[in-house]
């Protein structure tokens, strides 16, 4: 069974929806007309033709163009030892398609990095946090339109979270201060 | 019954974000932050641990801090100079992170199959000596993780010599950088193939002690037998890879199953576990380093040109357009200028399109997706780590261990962080 052949068969399910199977550099590729339908042809795809190995799940940006959005499944039979690739565009004024987390597991953490890079969300996931930036972060760092260097962003001051129970007392670390001496307690006269 | 809780840390904020996040009405659980710079956890990997007395009962994963913009970077520079940012993805293993980027754009050019097979023998020859390296670092700190310490000492005194050898073939022992899009920077320095063998010879000697000291030891199997079990089904649906995957007992080994470079005439097995603990996963890596040693042998047999090259076999791919020529010519002829200039200046002109490539890493499945749309520089380059991966699975597999479990746990998991977080 070579990938081209799953790849037919998978075309054959779901028609019109799945473009022609297309090869690169032997690698299989099929392009998916409807986000929404990702769920449903990945159970296919595991269940009957044994693509139960998710390798991946990346993103990419079109910028400029439409739809904004590529998101590419990476796809591996264990048994056959065949490779897909699954590609779907998805607008920027939706920037949300199905999870996959209910077919692969894996897809967990593929899922939360794409949102976290990419600002793309996953309807149905059951854990949709930032994964590699922290929490709170506003800017999603792999588009296009953020630049390389970065960004500045508030960082908030103690972590992310509410104040400690001694917070402003004498001897507690003053966060956001410019330099050490500021922060440090030792540093303050004991009414500032 | 609110007081049970003890928080030493005074104020991570996040630590208190954790407990409220966790918080048990009864009051009874204790929340543990472990990490981010626990020894155990092999650099900055932090769990938030929900414990009932040592049970865990919930395990929450936090990773990113050593994240440092990878894939961001890879958009903005030729491809050969992301070379070096590759050494530093899965940082025991420099070599063989190399050969896998490297195979990546060759796939993406269409040159695989052309590579010279001395370049190819060179490449499995780095690949095996850096999976052996990566799993002497992941079975020692392991073994000194459940408090073993002698392996550690025993196995870092066998890294030492590879990085030598690292040293010598590539100028650096750490930060290697010794692939090149189209064939590798140079080749064997004289002396090198023989000093290869000298190493493995020794280093089978080193692997049967550790093994003496460990494979029967009752703390050491009473530590590790049982614990962590995955099963083939979980360790599938989690894209678990490399021996994390085969300690559970399944056969997928991209050296064998997807072959590159000349995997394909050489002789190995791929080790299996049966029940997939950590125990097995522990097995699995040191039969893993017999094979590489098996490898080694019979690339060194058989590479072309022999030990220091007398035939002068190339090892790069015959193309100006994709690998710099030699510095005599760039200086006396015209063609070659004008090949370096261009190489140097715009990188090679890559076709438009899309590959994936998985490379069997020491860690697991390393791949590279490229999406090029021409010109020297990748539209978009993603690292699938097997770190990251791999980790994945903590949040499944910790609850139900003991406390101390999650140590050797961590251990057999051999992960780095460097390329878990990208």
């Amino acid at each position: 069974m070579t990938a081209l052949e799953l790849a037919k068969q998978l075309k054959a399910k779901f028609g019109d929806w799945l473009s022609d199977p297309a090869e690169f550099r032997g690698e299989i590729s099929l392009r998916l007309a409807d986000a929404e339908r990702i769920a449903e042809v990945g159970a296919f795809a595991k269940q009957a033709l044994g693509f139960d190995y998710l390798v991946d799940i990346t993103s990419l940006d079109n910028y400029g163009n439409d739809p904004r959005w590529t998101v590419v499944y990476h796809l591996y039979g264990i048994a056959h030892r065949c490779y897909l690739r699954l590609s779907l565009g998805v607008n920027e004024e939706k920037s949300a398609l199905p999870t996959v987390t209910g077919v692969w597991r894996t897809a967990d953490w593929h899922e939360r990095e794409i949102y976290d890079m990419m600002g793309i969300r996953f309807r149905g996931h059951p854990d949709l946090r930032r994964i590699l930036m922290w929490e709170g972060y506003p800017y999603f760092p792999l588009r296009k339109d953020f630049p390389l260097a970065g960004k500045p962003s508030e960082v908030p001051d103690v972590a992310f979270s509410k104040p400690a129970p001694l917070e402003g007392g004498p001897f507690v670390t003053a966060p956001g201060g410019k330099d050490a001496i500021e922060r440090e307690p030792r540093g303050r006269t004991p009414e500032s | 019954m609110a007081d049970a809780r003890d928080i030493n840390v005074p104020d991570t904020g996040a630590q208190a974000a954790a407990v409220e996040e966790l918080q048990d009405v009864q009051g009874e659980k204790m929340v543990l932050n472990m990490g981010p710079s626990h020894p155990s956890t092999h650099g900055v990997l932090r769990i938030v641990l929900e414990l009932d007395g040592e049970i865990i009962t919930r395990a929450v994963p936090d990773i990113g801090y050593l994240h440092r913009g990878d894939e961001k970077i890879a958009e903005n520079m030729t491809y050969t100079q992301f070379i070096p940012y590759t050494d530093r993805l899965d940082y025991l293993a420099p070599l063989a992170n190399n050969v896998a980027y490297a195979l990546a754009v060759e796939k993406l050019l269409g040159i695989q199959d052309q590579l010279p097979p001395r370049c190819q023998y060179i490449r499995v020859l780095c690949c095996e000596l850096a999976r052996i390296s990566s799993h002497l670092l992941g079975v020692g700190c392991f073994a000194m993780d459940v408090g073993a310490l002698t392996v550690f000492l025993l196995t870092f005194t066998e890294r030492e010599k590879i990085y030598n050898l690292a040293e010598a073939i590539s100028g650096a022992r750490f930060t290697t950088s010794y692939t090149r899009i189209g064939g590798v920077s140079r080749d064997t320095p004289p002396g090198w193939c023989a000093a290869v063998r000298q190493f493995v010879n020794e280093v089978v000697v080193n692997i049967a002690e550790v093994e003496t000291l460990l494979t029967r030891n009752k703390i050491w199997v009473d530590r590790t037998k049982d614990v962590g079990v995955i099963s083939k089904a979980d360790a599938v649906d989690y894209g678990l890879s490399g021996p994390n995957l085969r300690g559970s007992g399944v056969n997928y080994d991209l050296r064998k199953d997807q072959p590159y470079l000349c995997y394909r005439d050489l002789q190995f097995d791929v080790p299996l576990g049966e029940v997939g603990d950590c125990y097995d996963r522990y097995l699995v890596r040191m039969e893993e380093m017999r094979q590489s040693v098996r490898i080694i042998h019979q690339c060194l047999d058989k590479i072309p040109g022999g030990f220091d090259n007398r035939s002068k076999e190339p090892v790069n791919v015959a193309d100006g357009k994709i690998v710099l020529p030699p510095k005599d010519k760039v200086l006396s002829s015209m063609e070659e200028l004008i090949h370096q200039f261009m190489l140097v200046t715009q990188g090679m002109n890559v076709p438009p399109g899309e590959i994936y490539f998985g490379h069997e890493n020491p860690k697991g499945e390393l791949g590279f997706y490229i999406h090029s749309r021409g010109g020297g520089t990748p539209y978009r380059l993603k690292i699938r780590s097997p770190s990251f991966v791999n980790l994945s699975i903590l949040s499944h597999l910790l609850p139900g261990h003991m406390m101390s479990d999650t140590t050797a746990i961590l251990g057999s998991f051999d992960f780095v962080m460097g390329e878990c977080d990208r």
